[in-house]
């Protein structure tokens, strides 16, 4: 355990560094590595290659120019809402951060109901997202609003049920707990690689994958900002700095549910083969965490480059008579086996 | 006791809980830095056509606020249905172990009139696109 004692302040400026950094290094990180040059590569082309070594800077020239652009907010807008939204959008991320544990005292907040409030808070988005459809006083991106909205709730149980299985194995809500759970665990006695829930609720994991794919709108559930036909839906009257909130809020969101899901499946900041109490865990757990959010990250946008978008109406299908189904009856197989065990 | 000195005195559960609203101050402060930093370089250079709402390049007609038919809204109930066992869910699930029998055949029950419902609202044919 940590010896240092700190100040209530200087814990606070700590966490406050450190959730930006949380925020903004997975976000950066995937726009280069993934938007940049995966999918370039994926689609056999080069993808950009002008800023530094193999377009490494290109993410510091986008910034610049984004920078540069006015700042615009059309007539007819409900100018208020209108520059609301962006704020809704990036400061549930970083809402959703604070829960996630990066190593045994390195947390922003022990919450006893972790993965409730990590849950509750990444669908306030929603509300920025509806917010920005309306207040731009424009068709496509109210259509994209709203369509933001129908696919939101509908994926949002899914989500919230494919948890529960883990809540279930792990007896708690507290994210840490769930943690040293998994690197406590043992697989029919034999523990050297903890017990990751990822194996025995193989089910709610590829469910929550999924549901997770739906509520970050990305490709083959990106119909709320389907250009070939909404232009950009909700973020159509958006430019500027902005858009580039929008652009930060939806990678950063990536960034957060894998963070959830690594740490719900996947051992979170623990590593098979380490001592989860040590000192060190400090330093190495947020770099396993990261390594563990680009792995399924990657996964997010290997999916999102590779299929075509649903259609709005199998998208509202697939949600209710496929995915709820089957983590109502996830919940209920686990249930049984952890009683019957 | 002076509000300060009761102030630090909150318990470390109501404590972990303030975290939230400083982080939330953090979050206004990241994008009104990001705004600003933007308000001091970008060019301002006000034309009137501008700031007309995108309609693929043609005038917008009539309001932007157009008669959008929401067909979703009985999926929007059932989800309040669902959410509220989600809610009812979480709790029983972190105590499973004390329960035991008891507490999985409870909530099987539960979840069995749930999925009834779900059943019901399929063979309605409500989960169809309206």
């Amino acid at each position: 355990m940590l010896s240092v004692e700190l100040a209530y302040w200087q814990q606070t400026l700590l966490r406050t560094v450190g959730v930006l950094a949380a925020v903004l290094l997975p976000a950066g990180a995937l726009v280069q590595l993934f938007l940049f040059k995966a999918v370039s590569f994926m689609q056999s082309r080069l993808g950009p290659m002008e800023a530094g070594p193999h377009g490494s800077l290109q993410l510091f020239a986008e910034v610049g120019k984004w920078i540069q652009k006015e700042d615009i907010v059309p007539d007819r807008a409900d100018a208020r809402l209108f520059k609301l939204a962006p704020y809704l959008v990036v400061g549930t991320v970083l809402l959703v951060y604070l829960a996630i544990p990066f190593g045994p005292d390195a947390v922003f907040a022990d919450l006893e109901g972790g993965i409730f409030y990590a849950l509750a808070a990444s669908s306030v988005s929603v509300i920025g997202v509806l917010i920005a459809g309306w207040a731009s006083a424009n068709k496509y991106s109210l259509l994209g609003g709203l369509r933001a909205a129908g696919q939101l709730i509908a994926y949002e149980l899914p989500l919230v049920l494919a948890v529960m299985g883990v809540v279930i194995q792990a007896g708690t809500l507290n994210l840490q707990r769930i943690v040293t759970a998994q690197a406590d665990g043992s697989i029919f006695g034999f523990g050297a690689i903890g017990l990751p829930f990822a194996i025995t609720q193989i089910v709610g994991f590829v469910v929550f994958l999924i549901a997770m794919q739906a509520e970050l709108t990305q490709t083959p559930f990106d119909m709320p900002v389907a250009e070939s036909e909404l232009v950009t839906g909700f973020m159509t009257e958006y430019s500027g700095m902005r858009f580039l909130l929008f652009f930060i809020g939806e990678f950063a969101a990536v960034g957060a549910l894998s963070a959830v899901a690594a740490t719900l499946f996947l051992g979170g900041w623990y590593f098979p083969g380490l001592d989860h109490d040590a000192n060190y865990m400090n330093v190495l757990g947020p770099i396993i965490l990261l390594a563990k959010i680009l792995l399924l990250s990657f996964v997010v946008f290997w999916v999102r480059f590779t299929y075509p978008r649903f259609r709005e109406d199998q998208l509202q299908k697939f949600a209710w008579t496929v995915l709820i189904p089957i983590s109502l009856l996830n919940i209920v197989g686990t249930m049984i086996l952890k009683v019957a065990f | 006791m002076s509000a300060v000195t009761r102030f630090l005195a909150v318990s470390d559960f109501l404590r972990s809980y303030l975290t939230v609203g400083i982080f939330a101050g953090v979050a206004i402060a990241l994008v009104a830095g990001i705004l600003g930093l933007g308000s001091l370089i970008r060019p301002t250079r006000p034309q009137a056509s501008k700031y007309v709402n995108y309609e693929s390049g043609v005038d917008p007609v009539g309001v932007g606020w157009s008669q959008a038919e929401i067909r979703y809204y009985i999926f929007a109930l059932l989800f309040v249905l669902f959410d509220v066992e989600a809610v009812f869910i979480f709790p029983w699930a972190t105590r499973l172990e004390a329960y035991g029998t008891f507490g999985a055949v409870e909530m099987g029950i539960f979840i069995g009139i749930l999925a009834l419902g779900l059943l019901y609202a399929w063979r309605k044919g409500v989960l169809r696109w309206l």
